[in-house]
């Protein structure tokens, strides 16, 4: 306010001064164009100020959204029953095949003994997760000593039960219109009432791996695939991508080839994703012949995706280190790769940390490569070695997106959550690195 | 100096170990490639086998119909898969590249039904929809509505222009893109059905049978037909957020929704498990997958996953597949299909 006032005066009293014929001061020119300039600047910030406020929105749009689907996927509802291990139904020499399901069934049985027919026994035991039986199998095998015994289980309730425990169901919506029929409500009533039916932890999830079953579903196999994926990507991106950043930024003669070598490699850092997934299924599986779905060649078409981002973060981290330093180790008789080695690399190292910390990031979130070689499945057994089929968290994101079951909206979202609250942290990581080493000049 | 070494020492050591990788001489799991509308019913058998028998779960990748039988038909070993799922027939080029790959011998098994449905928010009422109404609605080219045998660029805008019956509503519908198999059931069943019905369309099929596929394989593309991607709960959540417009998905996932959308009738038959597993209604296609016999003796497994897929807890009326929204076939067509399994008759 007060400089568009005094700018105003000041050119006001200027040319009433100047009334006479005297020519133009470039002073009245600058006077009679401030406000505006004035004005536009405040525009611009504005307008900046406008952008960052809105990105921002979307951002916390996002994050809500998600968070609001996901949070309840960390609670799963269970059912308290009254099993008996049944000698009768337990073979004591060999526990795997006894009839698990069976034992439940029978605990539904004397829970509600008026329930007959065929149609109507079907529904009470749908009420029970299908993953119920393991469960009791785990709890036998570790304590053979109950077979006899009769003990109260908590075990998970079916997908569908959990749903209306959580409200994602509406109870009293017509009875065609829900997945629950008005039976079932009643007998999930009387546990509600005995206060045997409650939401817990949901260990289940970051335990076990993939499964069409939304409550027996977890993210540990993605989760390990993703470790072993990233393992092999680090093992062979960061040796290769500083090793030739070092090459080209301190040894490599400055000519047409290295010009040319330098665009090619500003280039594939902004090819599609997909290209390398492609080229990973035309080199990797069909030329090397090696087994579709594994960690390795998952990794080593990251590798090929994330080594443009290692290789120009370095040689930009290099490029940063003063040429002073360099001079005054060769000027004390070091070689050049003294001089590189004890010198340059290790000041240039936190940089070149913080863009492999971000490449790998990428390499984390990337799940169009993987496509073209397999690691898009349904996979349940946790992998065990860099070869044996395995998927990685983001393709696990799009596999439970696409699934039928309403119970997979919330753990869609909860896996999301696990996924980004990784990538926070590996971030974090990157800017800790940069804080704590980095050298300025 | 040595520090940097032990990282360069350590990706030698893992290219050579790969190097062994590519000797792989065994699997001892079975692996599955195709169809993404079979996937949500073979992972659940898969899940099931694996849990129940001491062998591995299958690996089961969603590849589409098309691009299963590509993986499948590429030659016998275990770095092929050993089974293909798919939402249509085998195609008999398919069958000559199998063949020309040595991939001689493969067991049809048709393992049930799945509906295609159009449905819309619960906010409006259902609409009764006859397959000339949908071939109208959606084709690219119609029979000229002012009369005479020129086909012309679709007209219609809203329902009310394709059948006075119909909603005045805009003609807004979410569908599947041409690389799914939902997409090539549809068209097949319901816009070549719906073709059949105008007898301008009929004619030309005696007369110049490819002209007839190509204009009722053709989904109008001015707007009003969306293709709103692979992914059938975003479907139904734009539904959900827009009551004007139609979706069109598989079976499960109106099953799976029925608090949100309804689906609507097509010739007078509402889309129920009863009715599709009869067989009244009219767009609905039959599911497989296609075993490769050279390896039904050599990967682990194979026989045990054979049967649990045909047993009748697994596809019969009460099995777990009709939980997952699968419909079933009748038992005698089961049972033939059992037969065939236990015996691994190929395909002649």
């Amino acid at each position: 306010m007060w400089c568009e006032n005094t700018g105003n005066n000041m050119s006001s009293a200027v040319s009433e001064a100047s009334k006479p014929e005297q020519p133009l001061r470039t002073l009245d020119i600058v006077n009679a164009g401030l406000a505006k300039r004035y004005r536009a600047e405040r525009r611009f910030r504005r307008l900046g100020l406008a952008a960052i406020i809105a990105s921002l929105a979307f951002l916390s749009m996002l994050f809500t959204d998600i968070f609001w689907k996901g949070h309840t996927a960390f609670r799963q509802t269970f059912i308290q029953m009254n099993i008996v291990f049944d000698p009768e139904l337990i073979d004591k020499e060999n526990l795997a095949a006894a009839d698990y399901n069976g034992l439940i069934r029978k605990a539904l049985e004397r829970e509600f003994p008026e329930v007959s027919g065929r149609g109507d026994r079907r529904e009470l035991n749908q009420i029970v997760s299908p993953g119920a039986a393991f469960i009791l199998q785990e709890q036998l095998r570790d304590n053979p000593d109950l077979i006899g015994q009769t003990l109260p289980l908590w075990v998970p309730a079916n997908d569908d039960v959990d749903m209306l425990m959580k409200g994602h169901i509406d109870r009293y919506a017509p009875e065609d219109e829900r997945r629950l029929s008005d039976k079932q409500l009643a007998w999930l009533n009387r546990f509600e009432e005995q206060n045997r039916i409650q939401k817990k932890f949901n260990k289940t999830f970051f335990t076990a791996g993939d499964s069409r079953e939304p409550e027996l579903a977890g993210i540990w196999g993605a989760t390990v695939g993703s470790l072993y994926t990233l393992f092999v990507t680090l093992l062979l991106s960061f040796p290769i991508g500083v090793a030739t950043a070092v090459y080209l930024e301190e040894f490599a003669p400055k000519n047409r080839w290295t010009d040319i070598i330098e665009v090619n490699i500003n280039n594939l850092a902004a090819v599609p994703s997909i290209v390398f997934g492609l080229l990973g299924l035309a080199v990797f599986l069909n030329l090397f012949g090696m087994p579709r779905s594994a960690p390795t060649v998952g990794g080593l078409v990251l590798t090929l995706m994330t080594l443009p981002t290692i290789i120009i973060a370095g040689r930009a981290a290099l490029k940063s280190v003063p040429p002073s330093i360099r001079e005054a180790a060769l000027s004390i008789g070091a070689s050049k790769m003294q001089m590189v080695t004890h010198h340059v690399l290790p000041l240039a190292m936190p940089g070149m940390l913080t863009g492999t910390i971000i490449g790998m990031a990428q390499a984390l979130g990337e799940t169009a490569p993987l496509l073209m070689i397999g690691m898009v499945a349904f996979i349940v057994d946790i992998p065990g070695s860099f070869t044996d089929p395995s998927t990685v968290l983001p393709v696990q994101i799009y596999l439970w997106a696409d699934s039928p079951e309403r119970a997979f909206v919330e753990r869609t979202s909860a896996a999301i959550m696990v996924l980004l609250v990784f990538l926070i942290a590996m971030n974090a990581v990157a800017v800790y690195l940069r804080k704590k080493f980095e050298r300025r000049w | 100096m040595i520090k940097k070494l032990i990282p360069l020492t350590a990706a030698v050591a893992l290219l050579a170990s790969l190097g062994s990788v590519q000797a792989q001489s065994s699997r001892d799991y079975i692996s599955i490639v195709g169809s993404s509308t079979v996937y949500p019913f073979a992972t659940v058998v898969a899940e099931q086998f694996g849990k129940t028998t001491a062998n591995k779960t299958p690996k089961i990748e969603s590849t589409g119909s098309g691009g299963g039988f590509k993986l499948f038909c590429a030659g016998v070993g275990v770095e092929h898969p050993d089974i293909t799922n798919s939402s249509r027939a085998i195609k008999s080029s398919e069958i000559e590249t199998c063949k020309k790959n040595g991939v001689a011998e493969i067991v049809e098994v048709k393992i049930g039904y799945d509906g295609i449905v159009l449905a819309n928010s619960k906010k409006t009422d259902a609409m009764q929809l006859t397959l000339k109404d949908i071939f109208l609605a959606l084709a690219k080219e119609v029979p000229d509505p002012k009369g005479g045998k020129t086909l012309v660029p679709n007209p219609y805008k809203t329902w009310k222009d394709v059948n006075p019956d119909l909603p005045d509503r805009k003609i807004e519908v979410l569908g599947p893109p041409p690389t799914s198999g939902t997409r090539d059931a549809f068209v097949e069943l319901a816009m070549e059905g719906g073709g059949q019905m105008i007898d301008s369309i009929k004619a030309m099929k005696k007369e110049d049978e490819k002209r007839f596929t190509a204009v009722c394989h053709t989904i109008r593309e001015d707007g009003h037909y969306i293709e709103a991607g692979e992914n059938d709960n975003l479907i139904v959540q734009k539904l959900e957020a827009n009551s004007e417009a139609v979706g069109i998905f598989g079976f499960s996932f109106l099953d799976q929704n029925t608090d949100k959308v309804q689906g609507a009738l097509v010739d007078g038959v509402q889309p129920t498990f009863a009715a599709i597993a009869e067989g009244k209604y009219p767009i609905s296609r039959p599911l497989f997958f296609y075993v490769k016999k050279a390896h039904a003796e050599v990967i682990p497994g194979m026989r045990e996953y054979l049967s649990e897929f045909t047993s009748e807890k697994a596809w019969g009326p009460d099995g777990y597949l009709t939980d997952k929204g699968m419909i079933p076939m009748p038992e005698k067509e089961r049972k033939k299909f059992a037969e065939n399994v236990k015996n691994l008759t190929p395909i002649q």
